[in-house]
């Protein structure tokens, strides 16, 4: 399997305080990495990093090549990014918002022909079903029909690496259901991978293949989602019962 | 129940822009025909005209008023309405902040104080009469761009719209008494403080039309040319960053673009404020938010808007004129308040 993206003692200072210490981590093609640990754990700054959000010391790379080297637009070509605050100050239209999505093929002085790009952002709209709604105005949409619409803009852009803060953020169980399995769908083509923070340890166990259990900034484990989400370790990070938990929550659907 | 959120909005089309052109020409006619000596419209159009295409004027027609008067005013309060108008609206986009404004956020004064300090140092560029002083607005238009915005992500990183407008605000205050104070020791007062802080238009010529109409050819070429970037910043500089626009370089050359335009803008007219901030949002629930049609109706409607300022600014008390700044200020609080209220309800 190739290998997509790496990280090599990722470490990110606030001030005196590494937020990320020293991280390392490689994300192969196939495989849907989940992010999980308690908060403040670094998690989205993890993300954030990757994205080139913020200044970092070690180094990430794309297939062997350092990112800082990539271009704006040949980045955003590789790596689709979901972040988990989205909020439209403006009253752009849905499509507009997708559309944007395309803006890193289309470099050049005026536009340069973007000739995929109309068909992708009719199929990101179909598949996060926001096809009726593609004029209306993102001010009047509800917390998950804004999140979707993200999503849409991430799955236009069509980039080989989705990394996601949240996708279920804002969403009802439906929508939840439905953008996890559209993710796992998308995941099935080659030479795709998916990186992504989620919360809900039941989602991330039901749809990782692998996990980092972060916390304080630093990697507790790597491993399957098996492997990392055993008893035993989550209860070290947690300092709870995690299985215990997820069980008595269970029961009352019984 | 999802129909009624259907936004239909007109798109802008040909017919827009031949409409707005209309209007800003009518709106022109106008301000050259009303004045302390009335000038019919066919006796503007005509002496205009030949004006243009070589042909003698007519003895009967007030030629040196329309030519070397009125018309290079109105021409100049066009384009100075036109750029102060898009880069109000290219920087409440790049900030994603509504009250973003070369007058809110302190460039117009950095600029006037900059232009300031060169009449009373005397320093000019060498082969230019203006070049001097519109040098040193433009950088320092720049400079207390780079200050304000560095202060306010000192004061908090996420750069929030409040935190922006309370630096330039108290930035704009400290700047005036600065230009006031180097006013009063300073041997050149061909420029009052009340030209700096309201702006004005008498006396203009066509060196500075032709100043002014070259700046705003290239400078809103270049933010035209950003819209893209300047609409993936209205919805956020991280979502920005994340489609592929190289967000450092496009920030750059927009606040150096909008400082060059303002510089320009306030050395030959002073500062007027709430045209960049208000005209923006007009265009705004005209076109919508989208730059590329947004640019282009900001452009028309704040010419629009400052003609008519200063056709009152001259006529409402004529003989005397008032500073331009005192119209757009009154009319600009007004419709500030109205739309802020308006958003507010709907948001």
């Amino acid at each position: 399997m190739i290998q997509m993206l790496q990280g090599n003692q990722v470490t990110v200072r606030y001030g005196s305080h590494a937020v990320v210490d020293g991280l390392s981590f490689h994300l192969k093609e196939g495989q849907w990495l989940m992010l999980v640990g308690p908060n403040g754990a670094g998690k989205t700054t993890l993300i954030e990093t990757i994205a080139q959000g913020t200044s970092y010391s070690g180094r990430i790379l794309w297939k062997g090549r350092d990112i800082r080297t990539l271009k704006s637009s040949e980045l955003a070509q590789k790596i689709g990014v979901l972040s988990q605050r989205n909020n439209v100050g403006y009253a752009y239209t849905v499509e507009e918002v997708v559309g944007l999505g395309r803006y890193a093929y289309q470099s050049g002085l005026f536009s340069a022909k973007d000739d995929d790009g109309k068909a992708q952002i009719e199929k990101a709209l179909e598949m996060t079903g926001l096809g009726e709604l593609r004029h209306a105005s993102m001010l009047t949409l509800s917390g998950g029909e804004v999140q979707r619409a993200f999503l849409a803009q991430v799955f236009a852009q069509n980039p080989q690496v989705l990394i996601l803060d949240e996708p279920a953020n804002h969403l009802d169980l439906k929508y939840q259901q439905h953008i996890f399995s559209l993710i796992r769908q998308w995941l099935k083509e080659p030479g795709r991978a998916v990186l992504s923070v989620v919360h809900d340890l039941g989602l991330a166990r039901r749809y990782g293949t692998h996990a980092i259990l972060m916390d304080h900034g630093k990697s507790v484990l790597q491993g399957t989602v098996d492997e990392v989400m055993a008893p035993d370790i989550l209860q070290q990070v947690y300092e709870m019962d995690v299985y215990e938990w997820m069980r008595e929550m269970l029961a009352q659907w019984q | 129940m999802q129909d009624s959120r259907q936004l239909k909005r007109e798109r802008f089309s040909p017919v827009t822009y031949c409409l707005l052109g209309a209007a800003l020409f009518l709106t022109m006619v106008l301000c050259i025909c009303v004045g302390s000596v009335r000038i019919t419209f066919s006796d503007t159009v005509t002496a205009v005209w030949n004006a243009v295409w070589g042909l003698p004027i007519p003895e009967n027609i007030a030629k040196n008023i329309i030519l070397n008067v009125r018309l290079p005013r109105v021409l100049c309060v066009v384009l100075a309405g036109a750029a102060l108008s898009i880069c109000g609206a290219a920087m409440q986009g790049l900030l994603r902040n509504p009250l973003a404004d070369g007058s809110t956020m302190g460039v117009s004064s950095g600029a006037a104080l900059g232009a300031v300090i060169a009449m009373a140092t005397g320093f000019t560029l060498p082969g230019t009469s203006y070049g001097g002083i519109m040098v040193t607005a433009m950088a320092f238009a720049f400079g207390s761009l780079v200050l304000i915005l560095s202060l306010a992500y000192m004061l908090d990183r996420s750069l929030s719209t409040s935190s922006i407008i309370l630096i330039g605000v108290i930035f704009t205050m400290f700047i005036s008494s600065i230009i006031s104070l180097v006013i009063t020791f300073s041997s050149d007062h061909t420029r009052s403080l009340n030209f700096w802080t309201l702006g004005s238009f008498s006396g203009v010529n066509y060196s500075q039309v032709k100043l002014l109409g070259l700046a705003l050819l290239v400078c809103g070429g270049v933010l035209y040319r950003f819209s893209p970037e300047l609409n993936a910043f209205a919805i956020g500089e991280d979502n920005a960053r994340h489609i592929g626009v190289n967000v450092k370089r496009v920030k750059l050359v927009i606040l150096i673009t909008v400082s060059v335009l303002i510089g320009v803008c306030v050395s030959i007219s002073g500062t007027i404020s709430f045209v960049g901030l208000v005209m923006p949002h007009i265009a705004r629930m005209l076109v919508g938010p989208n730059h590329r049609r947004l640019l282009p109706a900001s452009l028309f409607s704040g010419a629009i808007f400052l003609l008519l300022a200063d056709l009152t600014a001259r006529t409402i008390l004529s003989p005397i004129e008032l500073s331009i700044g005192v119209v757009t200020s009154i009319v600009g609080a007004v419709a500030f308040v109205v739309i802020f209220c308006k958003t507010r309800k709907a948001g």
